[in-house]
C-alpha cells in the first residue's frame, strides 16, 4: 500500500503508482487513510458536512439554518417539476428504478451500450427525450438544478455506491483521476492541492474540505440561495485556480464526477444544504 | 401575489417553540441588478405580528437587514397543544399574507 | 407599558402597511400594533437607532445572551438568537453597528411569549451584534462581535 504524502513528488508517485494498481476501493481507503492520519478526531461519517466538519462554528450555523431552510420554497418547485406530467402523460418516475427513489447514490455510472459515463442529470435528460420533451441544459439551474433539488432529496440516506466495473469504466475512472491530480491554470493548484493536501487547513480565510465526502449533498443552496449543482461548483473551483473550465456535462467533467464520487462510497447522500 | 409561508410549532415542556419561515425577497434597496446596473427598489417586509388563539405575542417590524427568505423563532409559555398560531405579515409595499398553524 | 413601546408608536412615519392590514383584516386594530419606525430603522448609525426607540442609553447586562457566530459562513445569512432573563422582558431590539442602518429587527413580545428570539440577519462587515431588551420600563444590552469574511469555497 503506497502512503499519500504531502507534496508534488507524493502526488505524482500516486499517481503513476496508482494507475497501475489500484483499485477504486483501494484509491478511496487511501483518501480515507491519509485523512484519518492526519485528524484522528473528525469521523469520517462527519466527512459530508466537508469544511464544516472541521469547526464547531461553522457547522453550528450549518444546523441553524437547516433547521428550516431559507430554500425550501425553491425545493418545493422542483418538486412540482419532478410530479408533472409530460405531454404524453408520462412522468419522470417511470423512467427509473423505484419511481426515482434512493438510486442517486448509484450515478454517476458506466454505460457499457453507450461506452461512457452516465450522470443522474444525463438521466433525466434521457427520460425527458424519451418522453418527447427536450433536454434541459445541465447547468441551467432554473430547471436541471431545481428538478435536481428536489429529485435526489428522494435518494437522502442512501450510501454512496458507484461501480466501476470493466476497463472501459476503469478508463474513464482514470481519467477523472487524472483531472483531479493534474495542476492547472494561473495558479497551478490541482483538486488535490486543496482537497487532499490541505483539507482541514485554511486558505486565506476558507477552511478547506476533503474530497471524500464532497459528492453526497448536491446540489447546495450557497448562501442559502444560490442553487450549485457539483459541476457548477467544478466550474467555481476551475476558474478560482485561474483554468478555463471544461464544459459541463462533457466527458471531462463527467469522468471527475464518476471518479470522485466513488470517493464518497459508503457515505449517506443529503440533497439540497446549505453551504457557505 | 406573495408566496407562502411555513409555521411550525411544538411543546417543549409548558413552552411552544414556534418557527416560521416567509418567503421574500428583502431587498434593501442598496442591491444593483447585475444586467440592467439600475438599483432594485427596496422591497421587504416591516410588520408581523403572530398571535396565538387570537392572543397577540409577538409584534415585530423587520429593516432591510433580516435575510432573505425570513425566519423568525419565537417561545410561549403556557401554550398547549392544539393552539392556534397565526402569523401575519405585511411589506413596504403593502404586500401581505398570513398562515396558521395548530401546536403540535 | 413601556416606554420604548409608546415612543415606537409616537415615531410613525410610515403609516402605511399597518393601515393597509388592519384594512384588510389581517391585523385587528385592537391588537397592539408596533407601527414600523422609520427615524429607528432609516437611522445611519447604533446611538441613532437606539435614540429613534427610545433607548438611549442602555445598561450592560450579563442576562442577554446574544447565540451568533464568531466568524460568519455566509454575511447574508447570519444566525441570531437573543435570550433575555431578566424578567418582564417585553421588547428585544437587534442591530448590526456597521451596516449601513444597524437597527435590523424590533420585537415586542406579549401573552406569554419568552424573552427570546431568533432571526437571520445580513451583515456587511465584521461588527458588533447588539441586542437591546427593554424590562420594567428599563433598557439593557449585551453585544457579541461577529466577523464576516469574503470567501469563495463552500464545498
Amino acid at each position: 500500500m503506497k502512503k499519500l504524502v504531502t507534496g508534488l513528488l507524493g502526488l505524482s508517485v500516486l499517481m503513476g503508482a496508482a494507475t497501475a494498481l489500484a483499485t477504486p476501493e483501494q484509491d478511496r481507503q487511501e483518501f480515507v487513510k491519509y485523512y484519518t492520519q492526519k485528524y484522528p478526531n473528525i469521523k469520517v461519517d462527519d466527512y459530508v458536512y466537508g469544511a464544516l466538519a472541521f469547526d464547531e462554528d461553522s457547522r453550528s450555523q450549518y444546523d441553524s439554518i437547516m433547521e428550516f431552510p431559507p430554500f425550501e420554497a425553491e425545493v418545493d418547485k422542483g418538486r412540482k417539476m419532478w410530479e408533472t406530467a409530460f405531454k404524453n402523460g408520462s412522468k419522470y418516475a417511470a423512467c427509473f428504478p423505484n419511481d426515482g427513489k434512493q438510486i442517486a447514490g448509484n450515478y454517476p455510472q458506466f454505460d457499457e451500450a453507450k461506452g461512457k459515463v452516465v450522470t443522474l442529470q444525463d438521466a433525466i435528460n434521457a427520460c425527458r427525450t424519451a418522453n418527447g420533451e427536450e433536454a434541459y441544459k445541465v447547468n441551467d439551474m432554473k430547471t436541471m438544478g431545481t428538478l435536481t433539488s428536489y429529485m435526489r432529496t428522494l435518494s437522502d440516506g442512501m450510501l454512496m455506491n458507484v461501480k466501476v466495473e470493466g476497463p472501459k469504466a476503469m478508463a474513464a475512472y482514470e481519467d477523472g483521476k487524472k483531472t483531479f491530480f493534474t495542476r492547472k491554470g494561473q495558479l497551478n493548484f490541482a483538486c488535490a492541492s486543496c482537497h487532499v493536501q490541505n483539507a482541514g487547513t485554511r486558505l486565506r480565510s476558507e477552511l478547506i474540505s476533503p474530497a471524500v465526502g464532497h459528492a453526497v449533498h448536491w446540489p447546495a443552496f450557497r448562501g442559502g440561495d444560490s442553487l450549485t449543482t457539483l459541476q457548477q461548483r467544478y466550474d467555481g473551483c476551475f476558474k478560482q485556480v485561474r483554468a478555463v473550465p471544461p464544459p459541463q456535462g462533457g466527458e471531462t467533467m463527467n469522468n471527475l464526477e464518476y471518479f470522485h464520487s466513488s470517493l464518497s462510497n459508503g457515505l449517506p447522500m443529503k440533497a439540497s444544504v446549505f453551504r457557505k | 401575489m406573495a408566496e407562502p409561508m411555513k409555521i411550525r410549532a411544538t411543546m417543549a415542556g409548558d413552552v411552544a417553540d414556534v418557527k416560521v419561515l416567509m418567503n421574500h425577497p428583502m431587498e434593501t434597496g442598496q442591491r444593483k441588478d447585475a444586467k440592467t446596473g439600475q438599483l432594485v427598489p427596496a422591497l421587504f417586509i416591516q410588520d408581523v405580528v403572530a398571535t396565538v388563539n387570537g392572543t397577540a405575542v409577538m409584534t415585530a417590524n423587520f429593516g432591510t437587514g433580516i435575510s432573505k427568505n425570513p425566519y423568525l423563532g419565537f417561545k410561549v409559555k403556557g401554550a398547549k397543544v392544539g393552539d392556534k398560531v397565526s402569523v401575519s405579515w405585511v411589506d413596504n409595499t403593502g404586500d401581505k399574507t398570513s398562515a396558521e398553524a395548530a401546536v403540535a | 407599558m413601556n416606554t420604548l413601546r409608546r415612543n415606537v408608536l409616537k415615531g410613525a412615519g410610515s403609516a402605511g402597511a399597518v393601515a393597509v392590514a388592519v384594512a384588510a383584516g389581517l391585523l385587528k386594530p385592537t391588537q397592539a400594533l408596533a407601527e414600523w419606525n422609520k427615524a429607528a430603522f432609516e437611522a445611519k448609525n447604533v446611538g441613532d437607532a437606539m435614540k429613534g426607540l427610545g433607548a438611549g442609553a442602555p445598561a450592560d447586562s450579563k442576562d442577554i445572551t446574544i447565540k451568533a457566530p464568531d466568524i460568519a459562513e455566509n454575511g447574508a445569512v447570519v444566525p441570531v438568537e437573543v435570550s433575555s432573563s431578566i424578567a418582564g422582558t417585553t421588547n428585544i431590539a437587534i442591530f448590526a453597528e456597521k451596516n449601513g442602518t444597524p437597527l435590523v429587527g424590533n420585537y415586542a413580545l406579549s401573552g406569554g411569549a419568552q424573552g427570546y428570539v431568533s432571526t437571520r440577519i445580513k451583515m456587511g462587515a465584521t461588527s458588533l451584534v447588539r441586542a437591546v431588551v427593554t424590562a420594567g420600563g428599563k433598557t439593557y444590552t449585551a453585544a457579541k462581535e461577529v466577523k464576516v469574511t469574503i470567501g469563495g469555497c463552500g464545498g
